[in-house]
């Protein structure tokens, strides 16, 4: 089972949060030792601990290189992508694993994200164009540089997770629509070729929509590309605020 | 087969409060440190003259439509700055009974000090 390890060997202490929800009353957490590389992240931590040490540890994982969006988890309380953070930042120290918050636990550090690929789906993630769409023999839509920054920064989203699990509004109800959904709701509104804003506006305009957000920012903070999802909702409140003010006037 | 009703959207007033807490949050953030500026360093340690801010030209100030004009923004603004704050805070601290009354309470008081400020400055205007 168990891998020998040299005594030359530098050595890392991990411990994980295991929870089957079939045979386990509640979470608990195991200790786990693995050999320390600097190159080491904490996805191939993961790895190694299941191939070596543990074969029953679940966590998704799929691209290794921060794209997928799969391998989000806590890290000592902090939401990042299993592998975009490396074990030589925490080392010596010892590195506790747990599963994103604010998601139900599926298994281990596995998580239910119906909720959030819910919420992905109401907001209309993709182009609405005003007319029929054009074939693509009449040429493509063609934009200007501004055009694109307004809404490229947005459209960095990978939908991981992390920033709903960093949002305190969304703990508190997850009612909320959320950082990543609302981030999107901008990169599509900015885009010139798109012509759906109205029907996300009615979305953006609730309480649960933009203003169940009370600008904590440390969805922001988490995002690990740098997508800004709090700058985007600020954005979007100013866009709301003067929706309300044209729906005052107009029936 | 899910068949999926339309969904009903119900449009938030926030914006009305949000406009007020924006606007009063930057006076607070450009006013309260000259007052403490004027107040607290300046007419203390001697370099302004105490008399510049006394009863009688703070009075004549307020007399004017544009000094009472200003007191009420510097006073009813930062006012419904500070009550959205407390509002939101109560949520945030999970206080979730009696949402309803803790607006009614908050935005009220808000709005009862704005109309008792403005009819006391306009009882001076009028003098």
């Amino acid at each position: 089972m168990s891998k020998k390890l040299t005594p030359s060997e530098k050595r890392l202490e991990i411990e994980i949060l295991r929870y089957h929800p079939e045979q386990d009353e509640e979470p608990y957490l195991q200790q786990f030792e693995i050999p320390y590389t600097t190159d080491m992240t904490i996805l191939e931590a993961l790895q190694f601990i299941k191939d070596h040490l543990d074969s029953t540890v679940s966590f998704r994982w799929s691209c290794r290189m921060a794209i997928c969006g799969s391998c989000g988890l806590m890290v000592n309380g902090v939401p990042k992508l299993g592998c975009k953070a490396f074990l030589r930042d925490y080392y010596p120290n010892k590195i506790t694993l747990e599963a994103l918050a604010n998601f139900p636990i599926e298994r281990d550090l596995v998580v239910v994200m119906d909720d959030f690929i819910n919420k992905l789906e109401e907001i209309k993630p993709y182009l609405i164009p005003e007319k029929e769409p054009q074939f693509l023999t009449k040429g493509t839509y063609q934009q200007t540089p501004e055009q694109l920054e307004k809404f490229k920064q947005y459209s960095m989203c990978i939908n991981c997770g992390l920033c709903y699990s960093a949002c305190p509004q969304y703990a508190l109800d997850n009612k909320f629509i959320g950082p990543a959904a609302l981030a999107l709701i901008a990169r599509y509104n900015r885009d010139s070729r798109d012509a759906g804003s109205a029907e996300r506006m009615k979305i953006v305009n609730q309480e649960v929509g933009v203003w169940g957000c009370t600008f904590v920012g440390y969805c922001s903070v988490v995002c690990p590309k740098g997508v800004d999802p709090a700058a985007a909702i600020q954005l979007l409140k100013v866009e709301s605020s003067k929706d309300y003010l044209i729906g005052m006037f107009k029936p | 087969m899910i068949f999926k009703q339309p969904k009903k959207y119900i449009r938030s007033h926030e914006p009305v409060f949000w406009g007020l807490f924006g606007a009063g949050g930057m006076l607070t953030a450009f006013l309260t440190p000259i007052m403490i500026l004027l107040t607290g360093l300046l007419i203390p340690l001697g370099i302004i003259e105490p008399e510049a801010l006394n009863y009688e030209k703070l009075h004549s100030f307020t007399s004017s439509w544009y000094g009472a004009a200003i007191i009420l923004i510097i006073v009813a603004l930062p006012l419904w700055h500070t009550l959205h704050r407390i509002f939101h805070s109560l949520h945030d601290l999970g206080v979730q009974r009696g949402r309803s009354w803790q607006q009614v309470i908050c935005y009220g008081f808000a709005f009862a000090v704005s109309v008792f400020v403005f009819t006391l400055l306009l009882q001076i205007l009028t003098m």
